[in-house]
């Protein structure tokens, strides 16, 4: 009997989920997070979840875990001290960046740029050159390479990055640097550009690389330590880590190629909503994710998660595949304010964080937070404890939100009101960016909210984007650990081939797409996937000849076989009138070719819950005084553990849970599903619209 | 005559209370539908300067063309009455023709689409957007030749037409404006993301309204415009005096070999309003440097830069407009008299922001900024490939940010919003050249307190032969410094023959011919120094240093004596410190880095290798049309 185990690490809990591989029977168990040396929560856990299951850890042989480690050593500016080798006349590409100075006109005025992740005094310069189409301009003077790297021994760096011009078109002066550092400078990891992005545009592969060096160190040692905390109770075990486009690296990959694990955690949320949702029977979804600070989104199409080629971490953008989670910084702890000139009510970016935190946490907090505007407006009961065991002060969450209220000369519901209104209004701006900014209709789409306080605002989103219904799994905290443990092991490898279509051929792509195929697979292998197992995707990057855009399009080889390349040119106009209302009569270009591999998924059979009636009269605890849409009503508070499936909640509605708190709008109602999904819809019917279809144009207004 | 709107629904748009959380939705909600026109514009866009530099500006307009977000000049209201015609549901009007709107956009590579949006049969608001076309016809690819006596050498101009009337495309005029053009595919694709952005503004904006009803759309703009001008009127009579304050800076050159060319401003405050008068400005040039200041734009620019140096949260919009009067006197250098030709306008429209910088600081010295990289300097680089096909490389480049009192000017930045570098691979891919060198110039920022940006050095060897426009300014005067900071270094152009022999190239020329293996060397220039550099931490300046930006001989501008081993010398840095305090006294206002003209002209030869422009020599008949025009 063989077990697959999900492991999340969140800032408070650790969650697990474990499932039997043969039956798809699940356990979770959730305990709390240890931050000095996150492995020891996660032992206790594995404890704590194989009692449940009553098996011994080594039945598990695949540990799949989402982590933050990298994105917090990125966030919090505690990466390695990092070397850089350039080609000659490049030294300051980092300084230089892009030249691009944020905030519109007059933006340089305020505007300090941070320092690079590799210092300029570790930085030095390879006398060589490549050309734009790989051919060797000037040998690699090794001389020079070997005293220069000596050199930076001064420097005491802890990781090293070589990034050369066209390196992507011919990585083989990066390659004898590499080596030539081995030697020079024995012990310290190497990152080399054209293989962690071969890619063309140096400062975006420079600074990824580099950003993959920043993480290195920490990941490693992270991941060692977890390997073998584990690896001692369970001793075959397999440990992967989820990486920012939803697929599984190996522990192995993971340690060398941080860089894709950026957006890790929030990822695993994406995978486990994707999961819940598609058992609910929901292939088409907007996630949301609400935290302290922020909120995470994304969409979901068919089932599969949109990516995007780059990853975005604080003021870091990296060319690293991700789902396209787009961050807002919306949360629980963001405060609202009003500027003296314009008078005007904004809430956020600032948050209050979680020290002091909101108010209403009594920890010192005085500004008034989005969570002490939830608390003012009753949405969080007396009853109900944060964080497991954290009591709300309602008197200081008032006198916080006092504040606007005065300012505003409004009475002090009204002002929690408008505070609720504003960050919702800026949870839907960020939805908008991966909907209707992709050419997506959200009213196509349902919408899944988790993060402790994404239930608080799921009915409020949904109608304000039209997204029914608006989905609360049960136990949203462990959700990512669901996401992690239902994960396929994937890896891809792509290449820059920039090349007009009268310039290129069907045979000469699906030969480089096999190869790249054949790579990763191996790769995979390498993690123990049976070949029989690994299945394959195609994609090339394209764009009209002369734009700078890249649209993704899906191959099919056999297709590309048959009819030769007008049918991606076919997809790619398709793709580019639904998007951008026009397709142009030019020739096409394709700009990387792209094999993506993935192992076989897992069946999980979650266990139904009880079956009830329509009336969930059983699991109401209480009554509260809310204030909703402007106005003062009673809802009803439930126990969500007392839900049956089959229960109709009508709003006003408070419903309770051990991580998180659900609201229920009035004219609004909740279904409980047998899987224990409560599906928020309005009362009155969605107004009368075509059948749902995916990705409706909606660039053009009929 | 005004243009006639033609609308279905006549009853009027009132103006209702709205409250403050409805407004705020309303301005994040339009606020969010700019940006989304910028996305769309930039990934289908053609030509590299919308595409990878961004040079384009969208915004969205009330229904009487009061620019609600966006940033550049709204002429909206100007065009309803100067057109004679009529608005309708589904038009789109195209133009490019600086004079036909009084300067809204500056040349004829801007071309500037304008679109009235509508729902259930009223106009509710409009959107606009403009982008540089990478060439327009004309004497020149690129068709911004510096040698241009009249617009008509610019290329091709439409004035304000209708290139989609009720929907319909007016093909026939479009292909008259692509057949003038040397690259009309990318003309064409520009054009077709323009008209896409647009669209998308005007789906939001119907979807805004359909969501909160038309007299709440309306009046939410309206508050937001009003709450610009109550914050502005505030921001105003706390910054500007009612004393009159002067500044006065310079184009360095023509192209024709004449200059410096004197831009000077007066501001003072009357009440609540704002004063700028630009008497003193020379005369308009015979080239084409002129440019043709919309007095609107001049507003954004002046409130925009007030509200990032004092207060960057007040939302800009055209709220604030009746609080400012700009004049600017006709037949000048910033209001040339058609026929004079406008396509060399950038290093005029970026001296401008130093100007405001000059004048606002003058009474608010703690929040000066340095004179900084005021300009987009040009390459040009054109001809046939080996394979007999025409290439054509447009290309900003960019400079030092200057110090500011909030820190250090960024090093080879863009002074621009949301431009951005051509990445070096992205151009030896596509143009017959290599990217030797890509770097920023030790010791040509300022010092300062806060040290100015420095200035970025571009080597280009060229592959094929073909020839190279440049234009690029700062070459003669400098960047100036404020409070103590010390001026930033002048722009250079080198050109390095395959034989070896070296050419100073003049800032402002066309039709250089080079031939394969030739290089470039392409300095621009640094940013001021902000404050003084005998007060900057001997630490940062030994980070400098250490990182290669500031050179040992650099760091004695700030007084740090670097030892031999490489770190500071603190007793010798201490003395040389106390030395150059006595020495200097006290920290001047502004360092320009020289006396007077005349004297800055005396050691042009010897120190830039150019010869000194001459004294311009100006029309007759501008500078008699312009005086009976103000008359």
């Amino acid at each position: 009997m063989t077990y697959r185990l999900g492991v999340d690490v969140g800032g408070t809990f650790t969650d697990l989920f474990l499932v039997n591989e043969k039956t798809g029977k699940a356990f979770t168990a959730k305990v709390p997070s240890t931050p000095a040396d996150q492995s020891i929560g996660v032992l206790h856990g594995i404890e704590r979840v194989c009692r449940e299951a009553n098996i011994q850890p080594f039945a598990i042989d695949h540990v799949m875990h989402g982590t933050t480690v990298a994105t917090n050593t990125v966030l919090t500016g505690t990466g390695a001290k990092c070397g850089l080798v350039t080609t000659r006349g490049y030294r300051q590409v980092l300084q230089i960046a892009r030249s691009f100075v944020p905030g519109g006109l007059g933006g340089w005025v305020i505007y300090n740029k941070s320092l690079p992740m590799a210092p300029l005094a570790c930085t030095i310069e390879a006398h060589e050159r490549i050309g734009s189409k790989g051919d060797i301009v000037q040998n690699l003077d090794e001389a020079q390479m070997r005293a220069d790297l000596r050199g930076l021994k001064a420097h005491a760096i802890e990781a090293l990055t070589v990034s050369l011009i066209n390196s992507f078109a011919n990585p083989v002066h990066e390659r004898r640097v590499r080596d030539l550092a081995a030697e020079e400078l024995p012990g310290i990891a190497v990152s080399i550009s054209c293989e962690v992005v071969p890619e063309m545009q140096e400062y975006e592969r420079t600074v990824t690389t580099v950003a993959n060096s920043y993480v290195r160190p920490k990941v490693s040692r992270y991941v060692a330590n977890l390997k073998s905390k584990i690896e001692h109770i369970a001793q075959d075990v397999k440990l992967h880590i989820l990486r920012s486009d939803g697929g599984l690296a190996g522990a192995k990959a993971a340690e060398q190629y941080p860089v894709n694990l950026l957006m890790s955690g929030p990822a695993g949320g994406v995978t486990g909503a994707l999961w819940v949702a598609a058992q609910a029977g929901f292939p088409n979804l907007l996630t949301v994710d609400v935290g302290g600070t922020s909120t995470d989104v994304a969409l979901i199409q068919n089932g599969e998660p949109r990516l995007r080629r780059e990853t975005t971490v604080g003021d870091v953008i990296v060319r690293a595949s991700s789902v396209d989670i787009r961050t807002v910084g919306a949360g629980g702890g963001s405060i609202a304010h009003v500027p003296e000139l314009t008078k005007a009510l904004r809430v956020g970016p600032q948050s209050a964080g979680a020290d002091p935190g909101p108010a209403a946490y009594a920890r010192g907090g005085t500004e008034p937070t989005v969570t002490d505007a939830n608390v003012v407006l009753g949405y969080l009961p007396a009853q109900q404890k944060l964080a497991g065991d954290m009591t709300l002060d309602r008197d200081m969450a008032s006198k916080a939100v006092q504040k606007i209220a005065s300012a505003l000369y409004l009475s002090l519901e009204q002002a929690a009101l408008g505070i609720y209104n504003i960050v919702n209004e800026n949870m839907v701006g960020a939805l908008r960016l991966v909907s209707v900014e992709q050419g997506y209709d959200p009213r196509d789409y349902a919408l899944i909210a988790f993060g402790g306080a994404g239930p608080l605002h799921a009915n409020a989103l949904a109608r304000l984007l039209g997204s029914w219904p608006a989905i609360i799994p049960p136990g949203p905290g462990v959700l990512c650990a669901l996401g992690d443990a239902t994960t396929a092991v994937r890896d891809e490898r792509a290449r820059t081939y920039v090349k007009r279509f009268s310039d290129s051929s069907a045979e000469s792509l699906i030969r480089i797409l096999d190869e790249l195929a054949e790579a990763a697979a191996k790769s995979l292998e390498r993690e123990g996937v049976p070949r029989s197992e690994i299945r394959k995707n195609y994609q090339v990057d394209l764009r009209y000849h002369g734009q700078g855009l890249r649209l993704t399009i899906p191959v099919d080889l056999k297709q590309l076989k048959k009819q030769g390349l007008k049918a991606i040119a076919a997809q790619f106009d398709a793709e580019h009138r639904r998007l951008f209302t026009f397709a142009l009569d030019l020739e096409h270009e394709l700009v990387t070719l792209r094999a993506a591999v993935q192992g076989r998924g897992i069946k999980v059979s979650r266990s139904k819950i009880a079956k009830g009636g329509g009336d969930a009269g059983g699991a109401v605890v209480g009554k509260q005084m809310a204030f909703m849409e402007g106005k003062r009503v009673a809802a009803r508070v439930y126990d969500r553990a007392r839900l049956k499936a089959g229960n109709r909640l009508a709003g006003p509605a408070i419903v309770m849970e051990m991580d998180s708190t659900t609201i229920i709008l009035p004219k609004h109602h909740a279904k409980v599903d047998s899987l224990g999904n409560m599906l928020i819809y309005p009362d009155t019917p969605i107004a009368a619209r075509r059948k749902p279809r995916a990705g409706k144009h909606v660039g053009k207004k009929s | 005559m005004p243009a006639t709107i033609i609308q279905r629904k006549h009853k009027r748009i009132k103006r209702v209370k709205v409250d403050t959380v409805t407004i705020d939705i309303i301005e994040s909600a339009l606020r969010n539908a700019r940006f989304e026109m910028d996305t769309v514009l930039f990934r289908t866009a053609m030509s590299p300067g919308i595409r990878e530099q961004h040079d384009e500006f969208p915004m969205i307009a009330n229904l009487e063309g009061k620019m609600v977000v966006g940033q550049f000049g709204s002429f909206i209201w100007g065009f309803m009455q100067g057109y004679e015609g009529t608005i309708e549901e589904g038009d789109i009007f195209l133009t490019n023709d600086p004079y036909s709107v009084n300067g809204a956009i500056s040349h004829a590579n801007d071309w500037l689409m304008l679109m009235p949006i509508y729902r259930n049969g009223r106009l509710i608001a409009w959107a606009a957007m403009f982008g540089h076309m990478t060439d327009v016809g004309g004497k020149v690819p690129g068709s911004l030749p510096t040698d241009a006596r009249t617009i008509y050498e610019e290329g091709v101009t439409v004035p304000p037409v209708k290139i989609y009337k009720q929907g319909t495309l007016n093909e026939d005029v479009l292909k008259i404006l692509l057949h003038n053009c040397r690259l009309p595919h990318w003309n064409l694709s520009d054009f077709n993301a323009i008209t896409a952005a647009l669209r998308t503004a005007n789906t939001r904006c119907i979807e805004i309204s359909e969501r909160f009803g038309d007299d709440v759309f309306y009046s939410a703009m309206a508050e937001m415009l009003d709450r610009n001008k109550r914050a502005m009127r505030e921001l105003i009579s706390r910054t500007v005096p009612e004393k009159k304050q002067y500044f006065e800076d310079y184009l360095c050159d023509d192209g024709l070999d004449m200059g410096p060319y004197k831009i000077a401003c007066t501001m003072w405050r009357e009440g609540s309003k704002c004063i700028f008068d630009f008497t003193g400005t020379d005369p308009q040039s015979i080239s084409s440097i002129n440019f043709l200041l919309n007095e609107e734009m001049f507003k954004m620019f002046a409130g925009v830069y007030m509200i990032m140096v004092f207060d960057p949260q007040i939302l800009f919009n055209d709220g604030f407009y009746d609080l400012m009067e700009v004049r600017i006197p006709p037949g000048t250098l910033l209001k040339p008299l058609k026929p004079a030709a406008l396509s060399c306008r950038t290093h005029a429209l970026g001296r401008i922001f130093d100007i405001l910088g000059g004048l606002l600081g003058q009474g608010n010295p703690q929040f000066m900024c340095a004179a900084g990289f005021s300009d987009s300097p040009h390459f040009m680089y054109s001809g046939y490939d080996k394979h007999g096909d025409w290439f054509q490389l447009y290309q900003i480049t960019f400079g030092g940010i200057p110090g500011k009192p909030f820190g250090d000017g960024p090093d080879g930045h863009s002074l621009w919003p949301s431009f951005t570098n051509v990445p070096n691979e992205f151009l030896e891919s596509y143009f017959p050249l290599r990217i030797e060198t890509y770097e920023t110039i030790p010791d040509t920022g300022g010092a300062g307190k806060n040290r100015g940006g420095n200035g970025l050095r571009i080597g280009y060897r060229f592959l094929e032969p073909g020839e190279i426009s440049i234009h690029d300014d700062r070459w003669l005067t400098y960047p100036w410094g404020v409070n103590g900071g010390l001026p930033g270094a002048r722009s250079r152009k080198l050109l390095v023959r395959q034989d070896g022999t070296e050419e100073i190239l003049r800032s402002k020329v066309d039709h250089v011919k080079v031939l394969a293996g030739d290089l470039l060397i392409s300095d621009t220039w640094g940013g001021g120094g902000c404050g003084d550099p005998l007060e900057r931490g001997v630490d940062k300046v030994m980070f400098d240093v250490e990182a290669g930006l500031v050179t040992v001989e650099g760091a004695k501008r700030y007084g740090v004596i670097v030892a031999r081993g490489g770190s500071a010398d603190a007793a010798a840095t201490a003395e040389l410190r106390t030395e150059m305090k006595k020495v200097r006294g006290n920290p001047k206002l502004f360092d320009r880095g020289f006396e007077s003209i005349d004297e800055l002209k005396e050691r042009c030869l010897r120190e830039t290798g150019l010869r000194p422009p001459l004294q311009p020599q100006f029309t007759k008949w501008a500078t008699k049309a312009g005086a009976a025009g103000s008359s």
